[in-house]
């Protein structure tokens, strides 16, 4: 990538967050490109889902800035900035459960056609809700079971009908916090790919355990350790940074680097 | 049809029905006394059906709901105590009422959850019921009689005729059961479902709650307050025992023994609950030592209610 003709999309400046005397996130600054995935790793504990709070609004900073598409966005609530085209999905499934799948996505198409005060007309009869969403669970292959309630789906299909809600938003920028959480090498392998596919359309902040994914997927890494940015930049050069090598990657325990 | 096949909708109609033919059955079977029994259990059922609109499908749990019943009943009291009996005049005024105090206390409890909003409920509506208490004007403890019902101003439609009375209250029972099912299968119902589901990830779809959870508050307050208004009506008196946090307890209870969350369960629950308060009064003088446990029980293992006892296993998935 070409860094003179960097067009930013997601800006955080000196971010901080603390809770009690532990510093999560500490003048934390990173700048996400239009097009690109950045991925933001670290050990347990580094801050990453903290970031992502931060990013999405369910957390306020203490202090430092956010700037989203030139706006600063700071003090606007999470539901203002899923409606800016920011939209996240969560590290532990967060589905509405008692709803079947195509309701879910019915929801999160629903949010994006403006405000919700319609009281008489059933939604199971409203084809703007029911034809986006299928279509949506068609895109991340839960095309078969629209109608199951989505409690009862596998680990593996929740995760992908948290996607599916996220992008019914109709978002320009996702912020994905572990994706691949819990799923087995299979089903990675297929979220990796869809996550490939979906770089076409949308700029991501993927927040990732599994390194091989991360290698495979991102544009630019940055490396977090206890809520400070130790590194930043390309695969090769995380790889092959010294600094990221002795705190996190070369360590005995995380093994071989991709 | 497979609706009729349901046993839940079975017994729904046979309640409904039953509603229907009381005025002439019951009579008939030289029990009239029942007309009025019905009556007073068809007010319940309509404030259950408010509360079941909240609590059922918006995960609101309120414990001060019965204090738009004193507040739309003593509105048509002190109307009527001032010489106003036109129901044009009081129905309204008794119905903004009911909005306007269900707006300014949902206001204040909904920035609250869990047991702080069961908490706050109840200390907001205790502040209604101790004006009530402390309004000496009219009646203090004592309550306050109403000499006339409201007026409608025409001549077939006059509520001190027995009949016209009745049908107005199953009237509005049938209508708040068919509101709350237009309303919770509406863009509104299914926000306010995804609300009570899981409020975080409704606000990350960029969706903001707090107004809609609101609105249906006010939606259950106007609710139950119809069915107070009517109250007043039927009994020609008001008092402060409408609105007793006891009344608020059993509005919850009859919803969860109906089953929350099922359209007609809080009918069902009103009905048995107070029929069966009834029939073990008149067995025996220490009857809350049965009816006591018997709730327990119900709580305990027929969490669904009576709707969930009834739904076949393999559905409920």
């Amino acid at each position: 990538m070409n860094n003179a003709a960097l067009d930013i999309r997601l800006e955080a400046r000196s971010l901080q967050k603390s809770f009690g005397g532990l510093m999560a996130t500490d003048n934390l600054s990173l700048e996400v490109a239009h097009g690109e995935i950045h991925a933001v790793i670290g050990p347990n504990g580094a801050g990453k889902t903290t970031l992502v709070h931060l990013l999405s609004g369910l957390l306020r900073p203490d202090g430092g800035q956010i700037v989203f598409e030139g706006r600063d966005i700071t003090r606007l609530s999470a539901s203002a900035r899923v409606r800016r085209g920011l939209a996240r999905s969560f590290q532990i499934t967060s589905i509405f459960r008692e709803f079947t799948a195509l309701e879910n996505v019915m929801l999160a198409v629903q949010a994006g056609q403006g405000h919700s005060f319609r009281f008489w007309r059933p939604v199971m009869q409203d084809l703007r809700l029911i034809d986006p969403a299928r279509e949506m669970l068609e895109r991340v292959g839960l095309g078969a079971r629209t109608d199951v309630q989505a409690g009862n789906l596998a680990h593996g299909e929740q995760r992908q009908l948290e996607i599916a809600i996220s992008l019914a938003t109709d978002p320009t920028f996702l912020l994905l916090d572990e994706p691949m959480a819990g799923m087995g090498p299979e089903e990675s392998q297929g979220m990796i790919a869809f996550l490939k596919e979906l770089k076409r359309d949308y700029t991501m902040l993927l927040i990732e355990h599994d390194m091989d994914a991360v290698f495979a997927l991102a544009d630019r890494i940055t490396v977090l350790v206890y809520g400070r940015v130790i590194a930043t930049g390309t695969p090769d050069e995380i790889r092959n940074d010294a600094t990221v090598r002795a705190a996190y990657l070369g360590g005995d325990e995380t093994g071989e680097v991709a | 049809m497979d609706a009729l096949r349901n046993p839940t909708n079975i017994l729904s109609a046979i309640v409904i029905g039953l509603c229907a033919i009381v005025p002439f059955a019951a009579p008939a079977v030289g029990e009239p006394f029942y007309v009025i029994v019905f009556a007073r259990i068809m007010i319940w059922a309509i404030a259950a059906v408010s509360l079941n609109l909240i609590m059922g499908y918006g995960g609101m749990i309120s414990f001060g709901h019965a204090v738009y019943l004193g507040v739309g009943g003593y509105t048509i009291g002190i109307l009527a105590f001032h010489g106003v009996t036109s129901a044009w005049i009081q129905w309204p005024l008794a119905i903004g009422a009911c909005a306007l105090i269900s707006l300014i206390f949902g206001a204040i409890s909904l920035r609250t959850r869990g047991v702080y909003f069961i908490m706050i409920t109840l200390a907001l509506a205790q502040m209604i019921f101790f004006l009530s208490v402390s309004a000496e004007r009219y009646g203090s403890d004592d309550g306050l009689n109403i000499l006339t019902r409201s007026d409608f101003g025409v001549e077939f439609y006059d509520l001190n005729h027995k009949l016209t009375m009745y049908y107005t209250i199953f009237a509005v029972l049938v209508a708040s059961v068919f509101v709350s099912w237009r309303l919770v299968n509406s863009r509104f119902g299914l926000v306010m479902r995804g609300a009570k589901s899981n409020d975080t990830r409704v606000q990350a779809v960029g969706v903001s709650t707090y107004l809609y959870r609101l609105s249906a508050f006010v939606i259950a307050g106007v609710m139950c307050g119809i069915a107070g208004l009517l109250q007043a009506n039927l009994e020609n008196f008001v008092s402060p025992d409408m609105m007793d946090w006891r009344r608020s307890g059993e509005l919850i209870f009859m919803v969860v023994l109906g089953g929350m969350s099922t359209l007609f369960g809080p009918v069902t629950g009103a009905f048995v609950f107070l029929m069966l308060s009834e029939v073990l009064a008149s067995i025996t003088h220490h009857w809350h030592i049965i009816f006591g446990p018997f709730l327990v029980l119900v709580v305990l293992f027929a969490r669904g209610g009576i709707a969930g006892l009834l739904t076949p296993r393999s559905a409920r998935e």
